[in-house]
């Protein structure tokens, strides 16, 4: 018979087993804890600034004389969730080309990070921006209005993507 | 005016307050445990979050009221209302003061039901009956778990009440009376009981703990094997009145604890120093602000318990129930009695 008799229980001596003065203890420690700081956020008015390594919301990189964007369709390609839409046309500045349509559905996006990955312009970019939110499902397709962020924004993740992409 | 006049305002006044009692217990509860938990709790609504039980109260008040299918309709109705009546019923006899005494010599005593020379046992009794509420909260409601807590419920009711009452014998064999004034009066000047019965104190302390059904000893609504317990099934206003419930009987053991064992409303020596006179209105003040710091020293503690202590194991529950606290109360019983016995 495999039978084991040295228990927790039995390893306990008379003043654990009393319960009181163990309890006591666990009282003593809950008192103690209701006058330490806090860790609770304040969310709407205490923001957390996220670093450079985090991915919030794809963004389209807007430089001065307009979009870096290419509209080569690579990150709508490599998208896991279809969440992207990318329509080419034809501009006059020396990149010749750029995205006439350019929708992330945000409902869709599950912020892997590869179309950031794969842009061989840093033109798609993951940014801080983590609360996102919408009342309906056309409202949750960020059009080209809603997703160019000036570069001066973004430099915090380019910087982070140039030392370790 | 007629007493019968007397008896209603003071009940209505007594009413109104256990109610308040109980929301700000809802509101303390739910502070006290955040910052034993690192947060800062409700501080959202009104000043330092203090109109929370109103708001949610009145969300309670506009939600749907579901009746489960095959439930029996009219018990799980009144169920709610047993749990609430009988928590609030006890107040009658809590006795926070004295009396004034008025201008043409009569005594206006401040309890709602003064004297009662069976106080302590209509307490004792009110509680025992507090359990319909519950079981028949968990039998009508057609719905297993809620059954379950039920029956927890009635079984760990009737086995604590038991070494409950064992431990009040005790205490009252020093006071020699019922009568809640005169439990405390056998108490003046800081002979409390709980200096003479001090096992008796834990005992009554532990039992209340699993009458009111708080932790460690809330098992009738064990969310990770009951779902809600006996009150799974109810919603709006109903869910309402059980969590009342659960608060004001927080409040009327604080209540009987503190008449029992802590002097009820003795302070020792200040109302000497102060110089007030028995039946003076700061006389009734300062009964009254003693009496409720005591009850709010055992509120906080019944809140720090919730916080600090597991869940216990039903067979833990039961063996603690019959196996330590009773023969623990017998034992309490005898040599209290024998001391009575021989010293006086």
């Amino acid at each position: 018979m495999n039978v084991t008799t040295n228990t927790r229980a039995q390893r306990m001596n008379f003043w654990e087993k009393l319960y009181l003065p163990e309890i006591a203890k666990g009282l003593a420690l809950t008192f103690k804890t209701m006058f330490r700081p806090k860790l609770t956020r304040q969310y709407p008015e205490e923001r957390w600034e996220p670093l450079g390594s985090y991915r919030g919301r794809p963004v389209l990189v807007l430089e001065e004389d307009g979009e870096r964007c290419v509209a080569c369709g690579l990150c709508s390609r490599v998208c896991p969730a279809l969440a992207i839409e990318v329509q080419a046309a034809e501009t006059d500045r020396d990149k010749e080309r750029y995205p006439s349509k350019f929708e992330i559905n945000m409902l869709r996006c599950i912020y892997c990070g590869l179309c950031e990955e794969v842009c061989p312009e840093e033109a798609i970019v993951m940014s801080k921006d983590y609360d996102i939110v919408f009342h309906s499902q056309e409202e949750a397709i960020f059009g080209k209005d809603k997703l160019l962020v000036p570069i001066a924004r973004l430099q915090e993740r380019l910087e982070f993507l140039r030392q370790y992409k | 005016m007629s007493s019968f006049v007397v008896t209603l305002i003071k009940g209505a006044i007594a009413l109104n307050f256990a109610l308040v009692i109980a929301a700000a217990l809802v509101y303390l509860e739910r502070r006290i445990s955040a910052w034993m938990q690192y947060r800062i709790g409700p501080n959202r609504v009104g000043p330092f979050g203090l109109l929370q039980p109103l708001a949610d109260v009145l969300k309670l008040y506009t939600k749907e009221d579901v009746v489960p299918y095959n439930a029996n309709r009219a018990f799980h109705r009144l169920a709610p209302l047993i749990s609430i009546a009988v928590a609030l019923s006890i107040l009658c006899v809590i006795t926070p003061a004295s009396y004034l005494l008025l201008e043409d010599g009569t005594k206006l005593f401040i309890a709602v039901a003064p004297n009662v020379n069976v106080g302590f046992l209509l307490i004792l009794a009110l509680t025992s009956i507090g359990v319909y509420g519950i079981t028949l909260a968990g039998w009508s409601s057609n719905n297993k778990y809620s059954l379950m807590g039920g029956l927890r419920s009635s079984a760990q009711m009737i086995s604590y009440e038991l070494a409950m009452g064992l431990a009040a014998v005790a205490a009252l064999m020093l006071s020699g009376s019922l009568d809640m004034n005169q439990i405390i009066a056998s108490q003046a000047n800081g002979r409390w009981n709980i200096w003479f019965q001090p096992l008796g104190f834990v005992i009554f302390l532990v039992a209340s703990f699993a009458e009111t059904n708080r932790a460690p000893f809330d098992l009738p609504e064990a969310e990770p094997e009951l779902v809600g317990g006996y009150h799974t099934e109810y919603s709006g206003m109903k869910f309402g009145l059980f969590y009342l419930a659960e608060y004001a009987n927080m409040f009327t053991a604080s209540a009987v604890m503190t008449t029992l064992y802590l002097g009820g409303y003795d302070l020792p020596l200040v109302p000497q120093l102060l110089g007030v006179q028995e039946g003076t209105l700061p006389r009734v003040l300062l009964e009254l602000a003693t009496f409720f710091g005591k009850v709010s020293v055992l509120l906080f503690f019944f809140i720090w318990v919730r916080w600090t202590l597991p869940r216990f194991r039903y067979d833990q529950l039961m063996n603690l129930g019959w196996r330590v606290l009773l023969p623990l109360g017998l034992v309490n019983i005898i040599i209290t009695g024998a001391i009575v016995f021989f010293v006086r």
